[in-house]
């Protein structure tokens, strides 16, 4: 059994020089952060610039329907295996929906089929000063009318104020978090680290965000779980490489800078592949299986991974060279225990 | 460190049976569950709305109604308190903060400013100061202002009260066990799970349910009042009835709702159309034969929520207390409008601020999604493992990894923690991450051995130094779990939840689980290599 277990065949020793690319890596993350940047933010207008946000943080009304015929029995978490339609609905001609909505001040609306064709989406602003129930069970009432047979299944309002307040919140969370880690890194290591680290993070984030303007993909609440989540992720593999880096800068006290932080991305390569791989696999059987709600957010996270592994190799370690650390053999600083012995 | 610590092994099995015991209840069907003796756990996991179906409301208690309908009372309480005294006054007027009067004798400036302070302030619940300062404020002028601790006061016992009416007006409609909770200082959450209608949920939530008995000026006509010769004392409201299109209403309400003692939705005798019967109070009762009886032949009207739903006739004094609203009820208002009587008025407008609501159908096909999704990124996850660390190696944070999702389940039901459907994903990420710890440690093991270390001080070794960047790599997932759970609303506080849950599980069994099973391996097998190196 000479290739299995896998472990074997993946190199014990790798020798890339990734420092030595990190000016290329730089360049194209800079330009892609700032491409990012400006995917997000023109049109330059708010809240949602070039973001295709959901009712979340726009405010108004979803609702979906179908053409299915209800199901005889629907017991929630048990009947699921049989809420398959008997016989499939009717397709919604979404030229009739966007007819019957256009021309109602409901603001940017939103139309969208799923599914089978038989089951759509509409999306639509409350307009000003209108109450927005009112507005929503006149749409019911309109949609039911011309596509007579219709089923509503989904629906959300967000007023205004609400929504407001959710963007600003999600924003404030984002934030908080990129600035917890800074503060947490700096703790744990160096300031250089900590910079490393929260540069690192905002690559990560401004890429995420830009893919999901670039798609037009929704952004939403849980967008913002999927976001704080990649930077808990990103944070989390970013660690365990200055971890290395730590430690071989105590070992290797006479080897240059860049060559030790080869070394740790090195040495720690294996794990960050593996790890990677599972999460990306994991998510991957999501994505595929896990339908509609939660396709989206597990292709953020996907991404993410992938951005925060690369991340920790060529922005968070390389950015440590720019300023340097301070590798005294008087002066370094004893580790904090933490838990466990840290040394042996 | 691959000495079997008596506590270790205790450690474990303990969690394991905690796992055991608190995750059975989710396999068994209810039958079951309701047989279980009674010190045995019974809660299965909390499936969010978002998987089981049903609505979510968020309300907001509209407290600048509140406000303005003190100031309103006020007025005409001064009024009532210096006219009772016969005390000539002019510029009685609603300002930013209250009232503001003139005194028109300027000797009686002090007697009107004793009296309005001996009778309206109403000390606060807390015992310090009161809701109401009355100040002087030169040019024989008097001010009363609210306080902004008598306001808040009020606010807060709105919302309270808010929160009681509702329970009361959602379990008449008979909804399976709502959740009602108070957020921030003046916002109210209702969720109601199942199969529950959000458009009459919505409808009996959504009104005040403001009910008053007023008479009708039949003095002047409609056109008149219109046209600005309004009567003083009154009012005139729109309708909802079949007969005018408004009325003109004093503005004295002669019996409100607060007098009802019941409300029932029957059929008329006669017409057999759907009305509504109420029975009042004794004071009620009193208050509205004393009406009756000098208003015969004059129409009085039905209000609610500043519409008037009729203007009946006064035929003969009504003394019994009790009586009929008619109006242009289907059954199903009808019977709305006695839920909403029985369970009394809001004591202020709600706004309905955002409003969630699942199909239960599609709540069971995100099970079903989630539940197949879940399964295939944990199967996927342990053949990868397999794949690349070998059956014993491989095999033994598998096993870690089922403790893992057993504790995780375990954990989730005991807590009553809700499971949305963000929480599946998040569940997921935590068993990839969950495999990070192991993997840490192999690789530290590897290396170690690598360099020369005999077999047994190379584990031990990757286990310790890989302990450091395991905590702070998990700590990391806290701290953004943490940010999750404070900033976020409904489904991504449950996503965080289940990431926070699944980062304490991850540590104990991807290092207490792992070590546990190496130690037995070596003490068993007593290798002389590492078979991953």
């Amino acid at each position: 059994m000479k290739f299995w277990p896998l472990i074997k065949i993946i190199p014990m020793k790798t020798n890339f020089r990734f420092v030595a690319f990190s000016k290329y890596a730089a360049g194209i993350s800079v330009a892609l952060s700032i491409a990012a940047l400006a995917a997000v933010l023109i049109p330059f207008e708010g809240p949602c610039g070039g973001l295709n946000c959901g009712i979340d943080f726009r405010g108004g009304t979803i609702l979906e329907f179908t053409t299915q015929p209800a199901p005889a029995t629907a017991t929630p978490g048990q009947g699921a295996a049989n809420t398959a339609p008997a016989t499939p609905g009717k397709q919604i001609d979404l030229g009739v929906v966007r007819e019957t909505l256009s021309g109602r001040g409901l603001g940017e609306v939103g139309v969208q089929a799923y599914g089978d064709g038989s089951s759509a989406m509409v999306r639509f602003e409350t307009p000003k000063g209108k109450d927005a129930n009112a507005v929503k069970s006149e749409v019911r009432r309109t949609l039911e009318s011309k596509m007579p047979g219709i089923r509503f299944t989904n629906d959300a309002t967000v007023g205004a104020k609400v929504s407001g307040e959710l963007f600003l919140s999600g924003i404030l969370a984002l934030l908080v978090a990129i600035g917890l880690m800074l503060v947490y890194i700096w703790f744990r290591f160096e300031l250089q680290f900590g910079l490393g680290a929260v540069i690192g993070l905002f690559h990560d984030v401004f890429l995420t965000f830009g893919m999901i303007a670039l798609f037009d993909m929704e952004f939403s609440l849980t967008t913002i779980a999927a976001i704080l989540t990649i930077i808990g992720y990103s944070m989390n593999d970013t660690v365990v490489v200055f971890d290395r880096l730590r430690e071989n800068l105590r070992k290797y006290k006479r080897m240059p800078l860049r060559e030790v932080i080869d070394l740790s991305v090195n040495e720690t390569l294996s794990r960050t592949i593996i790890t990677g791989l599972t999460a990306v696999l994991a998510l991957t059987g999501l994505a595929v299986f896990g339908g509609e709600a939660l396709f989206g957010f597990s292709v953020i996270m996907i991404v993410g991974i992938i951005l925060g592994t690369y991340s920790s190799i060529y922005v968070a370690a390389p950015v440590i060279l720019l300023w340097g650390v301070k590798r005294g053999v008087e002066d370094e600083p004893e580790p904090i225990k933490f838990g466990a012995a840290s040394r042996p | 460190m691959m000495a079997l610590s008596r506590w270790k092994v205790i450690v474990v099995i303990a969690s394991i049976a905690f796992g055991l015991l608190f995750a059975l209840p989710n396999v068994l069907p209810q039958s079951a569950r309701d047989a279980l003796p009674g010190f045995m756990p019974k809660k299965t996991l909390n499936l969010g709305l978002d998987l089981q179906g049903g609505s979510y409301l968020l309300l907001e208690v509209d407290t600048s109604a509140l406000r303005k309908e003190k100031a309103v009372n006020l007025l005409e309480d001064v009024r009532k308190v210096l006219r009772d005294e016969k005390i000539t006054f002019s510029d009685l007027a609603q300002t930013r903060e209250g009232v503001s009067v003139r005194i028109t004798d300027g000797g009686r400036v002090a007697d009107a400013y004793n009296l309005l302070t001996k009778q309206l302030p109403r000390p606060l619940k807390n015992g310090t100061g009161s809701d109401l300062n009355v100040n002087r404020a030169g040019d024989q002028r008097l001010t009363l202002n609210f306080t902004e601790q008598g306001l808040n006061e009020q606010s807060a016992s709105a919302v309270d009260q808010s929160v009681e009416i509702i329970r009361r007006r959602v379990d008449e409609l008979g909804t399976k066990e709502p959740a009602i909770t108070k957020q921030g200082a003046n916002r109210i959450v209702v969720q109601a799970p199942g199969e529950s209608d959000p458009e009459k949920l919505k409808d009996v939530i959504g009104q005040t349910a403001k009910l008053t008995f007023q008479m009708v000026d039949t003095s002047v006509s409609l056109q008149d009042a219109a046209a600005g010769r309004l009567p003083p004392g009154t009012e005139i409201l729109p309708s909802t009835d079949n007969y005018s299109p408004a009325y003109v209403v004093r503005r004295r309400a002669e019996v409100t709702g607060e007098m009802l003692t019941d409300a029932r939705q029957e059929n008329d005798p006669q017409s057999g159309a759907p009305v509504v019967s109420f029975r009042l109070n004794s004071q009620g009762a009193r208050r509205f034969g004393e009406v009756t009886t000098k208003n015969i032949e004059k129409p009085f009207a039905i209000v609610l929520d500043g519409k008037v739903i009729s203007a009946p006739r006064i035929n003969s004094p009504i003394t019994g207390g009790s009586g009929q609203i008619t109006g242009n009820f289907t059954v199903e208002s009808a019977n709305n409008l006695a839920i909403l009587l029985r369970a009394g008025a809001l004591p202020a407008p709600l706004n309905v601020e955002e409003q969630r609501t699942v199909g239960a159908e599609l709540g069971a096909d995100a099970v079903q999604a989630g539940t197949i999704s879940v399964a295939v990124g944990f199967i996927s996850i342990l053949v990868f493992m397999v794949l690349i660390y070998g059956f014993l190696f491989g095999g033994i944070s598998v096993i870690a990894l089922l403790v893992n999702g057993l504790l995780i389940i375990a954990a989730m039901s005991a807590t009553q923690a809700t499971l949305t459907l963000p929480g599946i994903a998040g569940l997921i990420l935590t068993l990839a991450v969950a495999v990070d710890a192991n993997v840490l440690i192999y690789e530290r093991m590897r290396d170690e051995f690598r360099t020369g270390r005999p077999l047994l001080s190379s584990m031990e070794a990757g286990f310790s130094k890989a302990m450091t960047t395991i905590i702070d790599a998990n700590l990391t997932t806290l701290i953004a779990a943490a940010i999750m759970f404070f900033f976020g609303a409904g489904p991504v506080r449950g996503f965080a939840w289940t990431l926070s849950i699944g980062v304490f599980t991850s540590v104990l069994t991807a290092v207490l689980v792992t070590q546990l099973l190496l130690a037995i391996w070596y003490r068993t097998a007593r290798p002389k290599t590492l078979p991953i190196a």
